[in-house]
């Protein structure tokens, strides 16, 4: 505070909450480009979590297991449905469609390495199926996306498993985004579209236009690849126990639920910010929409957006899901956003920890690009085992939790082991606050 | 000839069958009758085989097919050769919505009319409609040839890419980024070679062309819809 000349106190400096520096920092953006500001990542306002959650270690009301010496299981069989060929993995943790494109050549290598020593699967993205990722990852799911980019039946038989995206967390009822500078002479010929120019892919299928036409397109889908392997159906977390009831109802083996904490390559920052409902709220409505269908467990559940540790795991097994998927997170062990390249970060206007800018293609982690002597700088290899140990600690993390909790499963875990640590969390996943055993909306309690 | 009943044999012995053919098989005729608007018939075909479907079918109808020629002596439902990579699928009578939908290659012939949607995402596909077009029809086409002997509905090419569009008829409205072209020589001759390839006795110079105008092809908010 600095007084006036005539020795008056003056009032300090107030920013407005409303008005703060990255809000008018937008403003002045804006107004300069007229363009919406687009970048990639999830959501990063403050939204309930897992983190809203406790688990209730065993004392007396129950029996824990002994950490790394009782055994606690922890592999998921998705696809038990329809399909000849379940999809078999040893940890309850995927990695998430992520497009080569949007991605390097090396990081998709990388995850397929990765995801193949955890003993788990990678997915493709929109942009088809590459050689990196289909030579290294032990199971492999072909997304089948709106844009249809590089989709072909030959890769279609070759995977283990193909996911229908009808929406995805970060931005439900969106397209896709791929700008021109991450366009190279690869990613042209695999998209069929000239080099350089933004690519904006659809937002919804060509060739169906509801459930409907969907139970056909999947009975399209098995007709072609024999009835051998799963068909998930991905939906962003938007109206999930609706979307769940017909996604089944269109004939998933597998539903893959978004929520908005899961990350994008390129979108509005507007609509990451603004459009889908939390991880945390999406997954107790799509588990009741499964067991009002009685087939919980028998058309498997697997959630993503912003699945960080083994806990994160734990608590979404707990609400019901069978499995979970990881974007951003891998896309972190890979080693991006990485303080090493703090300098280049600094360069590019930002800093470690924030950049988001994929779709200018310059990452200096030489994973969201596709300049070569960028890529260049991520060793699949280093960058696979990374992804391993990754894997390898939050399943440990998730198992010593269940152990703690008495359980020889992962899937074992039940909502009976979680308190709540905010109303919001308690409403939506009607899981009781601490130490009390309600929660808002709670039939007979009032509210 | 080999023919299979669809009635009698069920449709997963049907595509199996069809599917598992060989380019060397010597089974290369193959007919398919009782179709009765069967869902998925002759999908995911990947040999130099001629399947004739004696009837009308359901939605799509020689979906993915590779190297196979299917003809549907009648009608099909939406969908219609989607996603084809190479071959030939011709249709006798009317297609329904999203007929050639994101197809990368081969040839989709349409006797009869078809209806919206008509080579929606097109990735180099050609696609030859005998009658008219509906609405949105080439709706961000990539790359291929629409051709068009008839008229074309509303929104004709919308957030068209490098697809070329060949139509005798009117066209009710194009679409956003969708113009009409100048029609040089060498579409003279790219469209007679169609109208050839389509069974159309319909003259190149009775034509009009549209493409992109490329105006979309990067964010600015000057070209924003």
């Amino acid at each position: 505070m600095k007084d006036d000349p005539t020795g008056a106190p003056r009032t300090a400096p107030i920013q407005s909450a409303t008005f703060s520096d990255p809000v008018n920092a937008e403003i002045r953006r804006a107004a300069a480009t007229g363009i919406y500001d687009i970048r990639g990542g999830g959501a990063k306002r403050k939204l309930p979590h897992f983190d809203d959650l406790l688990f209730l270690g065993a004392s007396m009301s129950r029996y824990p297991l002994e950490g790394y010496r009782e055994r606690c299981d922890t592999n998921v069989t998705l696809g038990t449905r329809f399909a000849q060929n379940p999809v078999e993995l040893d940890i309850p943790i995927t990695i998430a469609g992520m497009s080569f494109g949007a991605l390097s050549g090396n990081a998709k290598e990388a995850l397929g390495r990765g995801a193949t020593l955890a003993g788990t699967s990678t997915t493709t993205g929109d942009g088809g199926m590459t050689e990196e990722e289909r030579g290294h990852s032990k199971k492999l799911v072909y997304q089948y996306l709106p844009s249809r980019y590089g989709m072909n039946p030959a890769d279609l038989r070759r995977a283990d498993a193909i996911e229908i995206v009808v929406g995805q967390g970060a931005k439900p009822g969106g397209g896709g985004m791929l700008l021109g500078q991450k366009i190279s002479d690869r990613v042209a010929e695999m998209r069929n579209l000239p080099k350089g120019i933004d690519q904006r892919s659809a937002c919804r299928h060509p060739d169906w236009t509801g459930p409907d036409d969907l139970e056909i397109k999947i009975l399209e889908l098995r007709e072609i690849t024999g009835w051998r392997v799963p068909i998930y159906i991905k939906v962003g977390g938007a109206r999930p126990y609706f979307d769940t009831t017909l996604a089944v109802k269109a004939g998933a083996d597998v539903v893959v639920l978004d929520g908005m904490q899961g990350g994008t390559a390129a979108t509005q920052d507007v609509f990451i910010e603004n459009v889908g409902m939390p991880t945390l709220a999406c997954i107790r409505e799509a588990v009741r929409a499964l067991q009002d269908l009685d087939l919980h467990r028998e058309v498997q559940l697997v959630v993503s957006g912003g699945i960080r540790t083994g806990a994160d795991v734990a608590k979404a097994m707990a609400l019901g899901a069978d499995a979970v998927a990881i974007g951003t997170a891998a896309l972190i062990a890979l080693g991006d956003n990485d303080p090493k390249w703090e300098a280049e970060y600094n360069a590019l206007g930002t800093t470690a920890g924030a950049y988001d800018d994929w779709h200018e293609g310059r990452d200096p982690a030489g994973i969201t690009t596709q300049d070569p002597v960028l890529a260049a700088r991520l060793d699949p290899v280093e960058g696979g085992r990374r992804l391993n140990n990754y894997l390898k600690v939050m399943t440990l993390e998730a198992q010593t939790i269940a152990r703690a909790c008495g359980k020889s499963h992962l899937h074992n875990l039940e909502p009976e082991d979680l308190c709540a640590l905010t109303l919001e969390a308690a409403a939506m996943t009607k899981i009781p606050l601490a130490g009390t055993d309600w929660y808002p909306g709670k039939p007979g309690s009032g509210f | 000839m080999q023919t299979i009943d669809l009635e009698a044999d069920g449709l997963r012995h049907l595509n199996a069958t069809l599917q598992s053919q060989v380019a060397e098989t010597n089974q290369t005729a193959w007919e398919i009758l009782n179709p009765r608007g069967a869902h998925a018939i002759a999908v995911g075909l990947d040999a130099p085989i001629e399947v004739t479907v004696k009837g009308s079918t359901g939605y799509y109808c020689g979906g993915m097919n590779s190297q196979a020629t299917v003809h549907v002596e009648g009608s099909v439902g939406p969908g219609v050769a989607e996603n084809m990579m190479s071959g030939t699928v011709i249709i006798d009578g009317d297609a329904s919505q999203y007929a050639g939908a994101t197809g990368h290659g081969g040839t989709l012939v349409i006797k009869g009319n078809a209806s919206s949607r008509c080579g929606i995402s097109m990735k180099g596909i050609d696609i030859i409609v005998h009658g008219n077009v509906g609405h949105m029809s080439a709706f961000m086409a990539q790359s291929g040839n629409l051709v068009v002997c008839g008229d074309a509905g509303e929104a004709l090419g919308d957030s068209i890419y490098e697809a070329r569009l060949f139509v005798r008829g009117s066209v009710k409205s194009l679409g956003a980024d969708c113009i009409e072209k100048e029609m040089r020589p060498e579409h003279l001759t790219l469209l007679a070679e169609l109208l050839e390839r389509g069974g159309c006795d319909a003259k190149p110079e009775e034509f009009r062309r549209y493409g992109s105008a490329r105006q979309l092809y990067h964010f600015n908010i000057d070209n924003a819809y």
